[in-house]
């Protein structure tokens, strides 16, 4: 198993925004996390990647407990988080972007072949090489995010709506990607409200409520299951 | 040409305003990578100043009579301690408040900027009263176009220079100032780059005050007299310069610390009061007009 969690909580002061949240990523698969706003999911990737804290429960990558390890210490052990608005560096340009992303890389070549491979992946990330982070579009500024996890070299890629605010043949697009990405050997863990799509590509779901996981199947289950079919379908 | 704009003038305030620099950007990079207006860092320009002083007794002892070299020493010493202080106070007082609010670290600030003045003035082989600064570099004059000016601001000059474009070059080329640029921009991104974020704000800790150290040892030089409280008056002129540049601009620091200089030195020519208050005037007016400062972007959260 490339990562279980086990009844994780995480609080915001008093808050709990996290309750009690199960669920494995198995090896080389795609799992998506699906519920509405506020359900938890960002909190829930957030603690994952080590920039929350975990009140109780456990994380364990690859058998290793990592749970509440700093987030830098978790990217070379291959958690690459693309993190709810991107966060890209917006003075910086889209290669210094891609380049810090590689911090962690001692070998430097290394990092130079992956941003080209990024660069073949999103070819629209590559001509804008030279430009400010902040001046990209919201769909360009996806891709660059997408682009400095892998620079990471992340085994696990935590995806957090990617979809957000984009066009859908953006989306479709940004999509398409992430399972090509998948299909080179990266497991992902995929956080969605856009349910319809995110299930077309996860091999398995889990559907976050108010801090809870409530429901777990195979995608298919998940998509077949009247209650989510109602709620998160819209069908 | 009137009298007070004279050449004489214009080399005094550069130099003046090449001290105020070396202040305003440890100012302008702590504030800009963890948003705090560290109020202790006019001290950190007074222990430079303290650490070239014993410095210069300690290398002048073995090496006297090599001025070049001891001066070098000595300019790595009040460098070195001042950037050790600065790193001391970041983790034992501001680390530890920096994700409570505001309020509490800048009042830490205040409270370490007043230890440091009491605990040097307390301190048996410091103590509370003025001391006159050794002559590490011997004073000559040079005529340069009808102005006459000391070796002294050649010095000042040339050496904030060498600084700030070596500072320039750190931020802007290497890995360490993308990385520093990345942290005051964006923390969480920069973790999730695996950037270990107290380590590069420890970083720009040092670099601040190691410049300020820089700027006691030269301040000490061409004014021969330390005294444990003359980090407040430089530490407040070159925090406006750093606000009049527009805080967390590293040019704009260079840039307001450079005005202040020869704005103060013209003032001070016609009346004494006036070059004091002159940096006030200047702020306020500036502020009216452009709130964020003069290179600054964006007037949101600051302090
Ligand atoms: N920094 C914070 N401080 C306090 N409460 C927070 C904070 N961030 C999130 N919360 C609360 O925690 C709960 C879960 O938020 P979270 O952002 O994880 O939800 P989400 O599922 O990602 O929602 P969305 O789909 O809108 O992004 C919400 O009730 C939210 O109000
Ligand atoms: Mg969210």
């Amino acid at each position: 198993m490339m990562l279980s969690v086990k009844n994780l909580k995480v609080c915001y002061g008093k808050i709990e925004a996290i309750k009690d949240v199960s669920f494995d990523v198995p090896d080389g698969k795609i799992v998506t996390l699906i519920g509405a706003n506020g359900a938890g999911k960002t909190t829930t990737l957030r603690a994952l990647s080590g920039l929350e804290k975990c009140a109780s429960g456990t994380v364990t990558l690859d058998g290793r407990n990592i749970t509440n390890m700093e987030a830098h210490m978790l990217v070379p052990l291959g958690i690459a988080h693309v993190p709810e608005g991107r966060k890209i560096f917006p003075t910086l340009t889209v290669k210094e972007n891609l380049e810090l992303a590689g911090w962690t890389v001692k070998n430097k070549k290394e990092v130079k072949r992956r941003m080209e491979e990024v660069f073949s992946i999103f070819p629209r990330i590559k001509e804008r090489a030279s430009q400010l982070g902040g001046t990209l579009s919201g769909g360009e500024q996806q891709m660059l995010a997408v682009g400095r996890a892998l620079v990471t070299g992340g085994k696990l890629l935590l995806l957090d709506e990617p979809s957000m605010g984009l066009a859908p043949v953006l989306v479709d697009e940004i999509f398409e990607q992430i399972v090509s990405i998948n299909k080179k050997g990266t497991t992902i863990l995929l956080v969605e409200q856009n349910a319809a799509e995110a299930l077309a590509i996860a091999d398995f779901a889990y559907v976050l409520e108010v801090g809870y996981t409530t429901l777990n199947g195979t995608a298919k289950e998940i998509e077949a299951n009247p209650r989510v079919r109602e709620a998160y379908l819209g069908v | 040409m009137g009298s007070i704009f004279n050449a004489q003038q214009i080399v005094n305030g550069l130099q003046v305003g090449s001290i105020y620099a070396l202040i305003a950007l440890g100012y302008t990079m702590v504030y800009g990578i963890v948003r705090l207006i560290n109020f202790a860092h006019g001290d950190f320009y007074m222990i430079g100043a303290y650490a070239a002083y014993g410095a210069f007794y300690l290398f002048n002892a073995s090496l006297g009579g090599k001025t070049g070299i001891v001066a070098f020493l000595v300019l790595a010493a009040s460098m070195a301690a001042s950037g050790a202080v600065a790193l001391l106070a970041n983790k034992l007082a501001y680390k530890p408040l920096r994700y409570k609010p505001k309020l509490s670290s800048l009042i830490t600030a205040i409270g370490v900027s007043m230890f440091l003045e009491y605990f040097f003035s307390a301190l048996p082989v410091i103590g509370p009263s003025y001391r006159s600064f050794p002559e590490i570099i011997p004073r000559t004059d040079i005529t340069v176009g009808g102005a006459i000016i000391s070796n002294y601001v050649v010095i000042d000059i040339a050496v904030a220079a060498i600084l700030m474009v070596s500072l320039t070059l750190l931020v802007r080329k290497s890995s360490l100032g993308k990385a520093m640029r990345a942290v005051s921009q964006d923390k969480d991104a920069a973790r999730l780059m695996g950037i270990n974020v107290e380590k590069i704000i420890s970083f720009t800790f040092l670099i601040g005050g190691a410049f300020a150290g820089a700027a006691g040892l030269l301040a000490g030089m061409t004014y021969p007299r330390i005294f444990p409280y003359m980090g407040i008056q430089p530490g407040l002129k070159a925090f406006i310069a750093a606000v009049l540049g527009g805080i967390g601009n590293i040019p704009g620091a260079v840039l307001g610390a450079y005005i202040m200089g020869l704005a103060e030195t013209f003032a001070s020519a016609y009346n004494s009061l006036i070059g004091e208050g002159i940096s006030f005037a200047i702020l306020i007016l500036v502020l009216l007009i452009r709130p964020t400062g003069l290179l600054g972007e964006k007037t949101a959260d600051k302090i």
